[in-house]
């Protein structure tokens, strides 16, 4: 299935939690609610229209400062605009950050992070990105529903996000960090964790 | 939890424990830096438990923080068994979201050294698990082959590990002249290789004894867990990403799927095996349709013109005769002299990285070197995000990256293949003897640069 009639499809079925779409470079991209996730995750691996049998990336970006990096004021316009090639795909522009600009004095509801999903269907060989805004409201630990009672691997993949971004996931059976260690404090991928700080590297619990 | 007694064992049955088994983090059959921790009944693993994240290295972090080009070193260290693929993946990434594409020739190039790397990790996967089993000789002979590969590699991107061939819009350098005769050469000594391998593994009863029927995922286990590669290749589901979403000219070149049935160690083994033969198959077709490269050598007197020379042809008018030619000049890498690569970059001079000998030999080049490596200037892909998947030598590989406007990326995700495999190992433990994790854990080929990042 192209790009616009599988998003079409996901939009027939949930009219009320997809909030917005694109297909940006011809990646089909759904933005869902957070309470419709695991409906909308089961029925994306059992519908027949989409057979969602992977899920093949689950990870999160923190939107808090897109759009905010400062250029140096000289070479501000220097900047290179490259025009697509006609063989790629870019009728469809990219609406910006799928939570909305959720900078200082940001308008309410927007969220801070999204969590991303990347979904293959192996017999239709389709791909869809799911996008879930999450941190709305200085949420200091957002929650989602997890995933890992559909995939197993969301298990894993789950652990990282709550490692690297300090997103919750509801119904995981054990959260844990995953590539820092126990005694890690922060959540380094958030964008206000500072690139260059250092911590103490404190061994295994045992 | 109380290790010296069931609490259920009937009086007067001899006591039976269960005993924690710590492996890792530096065992000498890991491949890398690993803890797994067994809970044994016997010598039955009754349950585990696997850590990861020894050498996390923040790539994710770190990538947000230099330009898109200064990303692709950091890539080299991702899978650092077969790097160009990295390279590719990520390059190919940031050309979707930049809307441009890379000439044939660069895509050929591309192509051909990144099944040369496929063929390298696998070569170290089985070899390496044949070691571990006690077949030594067997490993000595793929890391011979390997090695014949590598001097490929060097010769085409001047290093043997951290390659960074790959740029944003092409590669850094055209392959070098007479490439064909040793590339031909280095995979029929391979094919020889493997089948002495194939002699002394496949039907060895002691290798096919401790293989086959050990560390067994079904085919929906494995799709469940997010397996990809020739890891779910065994358990007999056909997908590869050259396949099932071709990129660059992989749908132009005849290859086959190899599958398995049981989805056990063996049949993972037999898989490697045949892939890496289809990989050579890839190569040497690729090697016969690229279109070629612009001329080195003087059209009529067939010998490549030094740049003093072909200036005084110039003065005397005698262009006709060299316009399609270029000069000698002294390489950094034997292949960049060859041209100032019209085909194998994208033909946007504000993307291309150019070669050093164009941005030490001539205005031109040192401008856009200067105008993508300097504070401030560099490579800005409009705002918007993009994921790209490319078939690594574990699985798919996918960069996920999300543009601000900006010079360096405001997020790159790497979906890493030995992740998903990693987090199925209790899976593929559970229930099998103690012994059986060395085979197991060999052909789950954990990549600790790729799993940790």
């Amino acid at each position: 299935m192209n790009a616009a009639s599988l998003i079409q499809a996901v939009k027939d079925r949930f009219p009320d939690g997809v909030k917005a779409s694109h297909s940006y470079r011809g990646d089909a991209t759904v933005i869902l609610g957070r309470e419709f996730l695991l409906e909308a995750a089961r029925k994306l691996k059992e519908d027949t229209v989409f057979q969602m049998n992977f899920l093949m990336d689950l990870t999160a970006v923190d939107f808090s400062t897109f759009g905010t990096k400062r250029s140096p004021a000289f070479f501000a316009n220097s900047g290179i605009a490259v025009s697509p090639s006609p063989e790629i795909p870019d009728a469809d522009p990219w609406p910006g950050p799928p939570g909305g600009h959720p900078t200082a004095g940001a308008a309410p509801g927007t969220a801070r992070f999204v969590v991303v999903y990347h979904f293959f269907s192996l017999p239709l060989k389709h791909r869809l990105r799911l996008e879930v805004p999450v941190g709305e409201a200085e949420e200091a630990e957002p929650e989602v529903d997890s995933l890992s009672s559909l995939w197993a691997g969301a298990d894993w993949l789950e652990r990282e996000v709550w490692d690297m971004f300090g997103i919750r996931f509801r119904g995981h059976r054990h959260l844990k960090r995953i590539l820092m260690y126990e005694g890690f404090v922060g959540h380094p991928l958030r964008k206000d964790y500072p690139v260059n700080k250092r911590q103490p590297l404190i061994g295994p619990a045992n | 939890m109380d290790l010296t007694k069931t609490p259920g064992s009937p009086p007067g049955e001899p006591e039976t424990r269960e005993m924690l088994l710590n492996v890792g983090p530096a065992h000498p059959a890991m491949h890398g830096i690993i803890r797994i921790i067994t809970k044994l009944d016997g010598e039955q693993i009754v349950d585990t438990d696997v850590e990861i994240g020894y050498l996390h290295r923040g790539f994710e972090k770190m990538a947000e923080t230099v330009d898109y080009n200064g990303v692709i070193p950091y890539t080299d260290r991702l899978n650092y068994v077969s790097p160009l693929i990295n390279n590719m993946g990520y390059c190919m990434a940031v050309e979707k979201l930049l809307g441009i594409s890379v000439p044939e020739r660069c895509h050929y190039i591309r192509v051909i050294v990144s099944e040369i790397s496929r063929i390298t990790d696998h070569l170290t996967c089985v070899g390496a698990g044949a070691m571990e089993l006690g077949a030594f000789s067997v490993f000595l002979y793929m890391i011979k082959a390997r090695e014949y590969l590598w001097e490929l590699v060097e010769m085409v991107t001047g290093a043997r590990l951290t390659v960074s061939y790959c740029r944003v819009g092409g590669v850094k350098g055209d392959l070098p002249e007479g490439f064909d005769e040793p590339c031909r050469k280095a995979l029929q000594e391979t094919r020889k290789v493997l089948a002495e391998a194939d002699a002394l593994l496949t039907r060895n009863r002691i290798f096919v004894d401790r293989m086959s029927g050990t560390g067994k995922i079904s085919a929906e286990d494995a799709i469940s867990y997010g397996i990809t590669g020739p890891f779910l290749r065994a358990t007999g589901v056909e997908y590869d990403v050259r396949k099932d979403c071709p990129y660059a000219v992989y749908d132009r070149l005849q290859f086959d799927v190899p599958v398995g049935t049981r989805g056990d160690n063996y049949d993972r083994f037999l898989v490697r095996m045949e892939e890496m033969e289809q990989s050579i198959r890839i190569v040497e077709q690729a090697l016969r349709d690229i279109p070629p490269g612009p001329f080195l050598a003087h059209p009529e007197t067939g010998r490549p013109i030094p740049a003093a020379e072909m200036v005084d042809e110039g003065k005397i008018g005698n262009i006709a005769a060299i316009v399609d030619t270029r000069a000698v000049t002294d390489p950094t890498l034997e292949g960049a002299a060859k041209s100032q690569h019209p085909n194998i970059e994208a033909g946007e001079k504000r993307v291309f990285l150019p070669a050093k000998e164009d941005t030490y030999g001539n205005i031109e080049g040192l401008m856009q070197q200067f105008k993508l490596v300097m504070y401030g200037h560099g490579i800005r892909p409009p705002k918007g995000e993009v994921y790209f998947p490319v078939e690594g030598a574990n699985g798919e590989l996918g960069f996920y990256v999300v543009s601000d406007g900006t010079s360096s990326a405001y997020r790159v995700r790497v979906r890493p293949p030995c992740f998903a495999i990693m987090s199925a190992l209790p899976k593929l433990l559970i229930g099998d003897m103690i012994a059986d994790v060395t085979p197991t854990f060999g052909s789950v080929n954990m990549i600790g640069g790729e799993l940790d990042r």
